[in-house]
């Protein structure tokens, strides 16, 4: 199979399936030159010109409203955000209206559109350049939410969404974006709601996406020297979310930790500890460990950002710690 | 007291001998139609029968019949939480408008979205909404989408004074003048967001000159004149399918009854609301229309006596209908199942 990163095997399915269906169009601030802040979208612009690859005034709102209109009249908008922390300008959109369309018509309406935006912390990306925002959309009833950790997945994933019906928030995060992994040649879907098992174990779960999944293997890699065998569940999408899956592996392991770089407090981790206590809690020999970035906001001063955000080290503290059935501070 | 732009008692600009007869007389039973809606919907509000907020549009009848006379029944429309006459004028049946107030399954919504937030796939009409200025950027959409697709088509968003003073509003006009959108951005002024008189809260005697900043026509029309309405949506109509450019219009209107039913009204006293009240659209055409010999006595009591009927019916269907089924209340959340 080929190697492709992140970005360019997402950048795949933007051009393939913009060849497909003539209503898929990109709407971003510095998207037709540059594609993008990251270049993200690279060559698009050049090859499907100005009509299909539009560039936007930085006007949050009229971007996300505009590809909300445009998406109820017939079209496929992806819109480009750039950075995660530029909803907040679009926040009415998102939240109002494009999750709430299709219900409150009454169905008379589809919303097929894809925001993406790039999220979490980078090298000194600071306070607003930094932050995973799926916790609050997750908490918003139609949005469809996903947080890909590879390559694969990232292309197949926006290709269910460029063909499905429903609003999604694409999240992308900065440090996958050159990360190489295989893409399948030819055209395929990753389906939403289906987690995957990226490494299989019999000792603990640790139920992870987007960043924190490559993170989680690193761990694994090292607990594995020291006996300790992790099996390491990739969520991929955040609503719909597969707790099955967790839930399956957590009769077999007896123990979970769940690891995201989004804040611990009111994550979805919560989210998912609650679920699995609700479902197999006669099976957990430890308490649920969630491993999250502290409360606090996210500082531009990398020392200062290393001590606020998890890494692979927080994810062996923790999986040590429910191995010996005790909980960490 | 508001200290308006506009006199309450503007001579008419407009004959109406210039027009056809027929056409002026549809004009004054479509205003007819929403003003009898609206009468016997705060009557079925007091009652207790409606479920949820609703907000009047008496006053506002010129500025929805005005514009939608001069757009074609293909071009898209979307209007703010006071928006039951913009419903009506874009053709949806009053026993679906009157259903949803009363939040029944045969609600254009299926009593899902209420008074803000019904709309009509097959009139084109892309929502009311209960968020101050939202209209806006829908309609900016559809406009982009209408000229990407190479249709003969426009898309028009009704809003209110508050909704002009939304970040929405700015962003949309400048995002439509940049992309030669076929758009057109109609303001309802009624003087008031919520209870907040619009000399207070806007930085400009007349919203429409903020079209300038955009590079835009901001064309200001008297907006209980629904012959000036309608001429200034003509216009705006040929812009934006001849040269694909948006145009403002600010329809100076006026809000007869509160903000919404149950509004105590302490901003403003009785005797403003019956000054302004001589300038009520709907009689103001009805002597023109006497005067130029188009309209008797006769012939009034008997369109009367028609929409009186047509919204009796629409009362008696939305009272008679069943409520929405409750094993459907998650559906329509995702196009598949998620939950």
């Amino acid at each position: 199979m080929r190697e492709l990163t992140f970005a360019s095997a997402f950048a795949e399915a933007v051009r393939e399936e913009m060849e497909r269906d003539p209503s898929i169009f990109v709407l971003g601030t510095d998207i037709r030159i540059r594609g993008g802040h990251f270049g993200q979208l690279k060559d698009i612009g050049q090859t499907f010109g100005p009509k299909r690859v539009v560039d936007s005034p930085i006007s949050e709102a009229a971007m996300v409203g505009l590809s909300l209109g445009a998406a109820m009249t017939g079209l496929r908008p992806i819109c480009d955000l750039n950075f995660e922390d530029f909803y907040l300008g679009a926040m009415d959109e998102v939240v109002n209206q494009i999750a709430k369309v299709r219900y409150k018509f009454n169905g008379q309406f589809k919303c097929p559109l894809v925001i993406r935006a790039s999220s979490g912390v980078a090298r000194a990306t600071g306070p607003q350049h930094s932050q995973m925002l799926e916790a609050w959309f997750a908490h918003v009833p139609g949005l469809i939410v996903v947080a890909p950790s590879t390559a694969e997945d990232a292309k197949g994933m926006l290709k269910t969404a460029l063909r499905g019906d429903d609003p999604v928030i694409f999240s992308f995060h900065k440090m996958l974006g050159n990360m190489k992994g295989p893409v399948p040649d030819g055209d395929y879907t990753i389906p939403f709601g289906q987690a995957k098992v990226l490494r299989p174990g019999t000792d603990v779960t640790i139920a992870t996406y987007s960043i924190m999944a490559p993170k989680s293997l690193q761990a694994a890699e090292e607990l594995e020297k020291d006996g300790i065998s992790a099996e390491v569940i990739d969520l991929r999408t955040i609503v719909p979310l597969d707790v099955k899956t967790v839930a399956e592996s957590v009769k077999k392991t007896k123990r979970l930790v769940i690891a995201h770089e989004a804040y611990k407090f009111g994550g979805m981790g919560a989210e998912i500890a609650a679920q699995i206590g609700e479902s197999v809690f006669d099976y957990l020999d430890a308490p649920i460990l969630r491993v999250g970035s502290k409360h606090a906001v996210i500082p531009v001063s990398p020392v200062l950002q290393e001590q606020i955000t998890p890494g692979k080290a927080d994810v062996v503290e923790a999986v040590r710690a429910v191995m010996e059935g005790v909980a960490v501070r | 007291m508001s200290t308006n732009t506009q006199s309450a008692q503007l001579p008419n600009k407009h004959d109406v001998r210039s027009f056809d007869s027929e056409f002026v007389l549809d004009l004054l039973k479509e205003m007819l139609r929403i003003r009898e809606f609206e009468l016997r919907a705060e009557e079925q509000t007091l009652a207790g029968n409606v479920v949820g907020g609703v907000h009047l549009a008496i006053g506002h009848e010129a500025v929805a019949v005005g514009v939608m006379k001069a757009l074609k029944s293909e071009d898209y429309v979307t209007g703010p939480h006071r928006g039951h006459h913009i419903v009506i004028a874009k053709g949806s049946d009053m026993k679906n408008i009157m259903a949803e107030l009363m939040g029944k399954a045969t609600g254009l919504s299926g009593g899902r979205g209420g008074s803000m937030h019904m709309a009509d796939v097959e009139t084109g009409l892309l929502g009311v909404n209960g968020i101050v200025g939202a209209s806006i950027v829908v309609a900016t959409g559809a406009a982009f989408s209408a000229k990407y697709l190479g249709q003969d088509r426009v898309a028009a968003a009704f809003f209110g004074d508050g909704g002009a003073n939304k970040g929405q509003f700015h962003e949309s006009l400048n995002m439509a003048s940049i992309l030669d959108l076929p758009a057109i951005y109609v303001c309802e002024n009624n003087e008031f967001a919520v209870e907040t008189a619009v000399s207070y809260s806007t930085g400009v005697d007349h919203i429409a000159e903020r079209g300038s900043s955009y590079r835009i026509p901001g064309i200001i029309v008297d907006g209980l004149d629904v012959l000036d309405v309608y001429l200034a949506a003509k216009e705006a109509r040929l812009r934006a399918v001849q040269e694909s450019r948006p145009t403002l219009i600010e329809a100076k209107t006026y809000r007869f009854k509160g903000h919404s039913i149950g509004d105590k009204e302490n901003y403003r006293t009785k005797e403003e609301v019956q000054e302004r009240m001589k300038s009520d659209p709907i009689f103001k055409l009805k002597h023109q229309l006497e005067d130029a010999g188009w309209l008797n006595e006769e012939q009034w009591n008997e369109m009367k006596l028609d929409v009186e009927n047509e919204v009796a019916a629409a009362v008696d269907f939305a009272l008679r209908s069943p409520l929405p089924d409750a094993a459907t209340a998650l559906r329509h959340v995702y196009s598949k199942e998620v939950f």
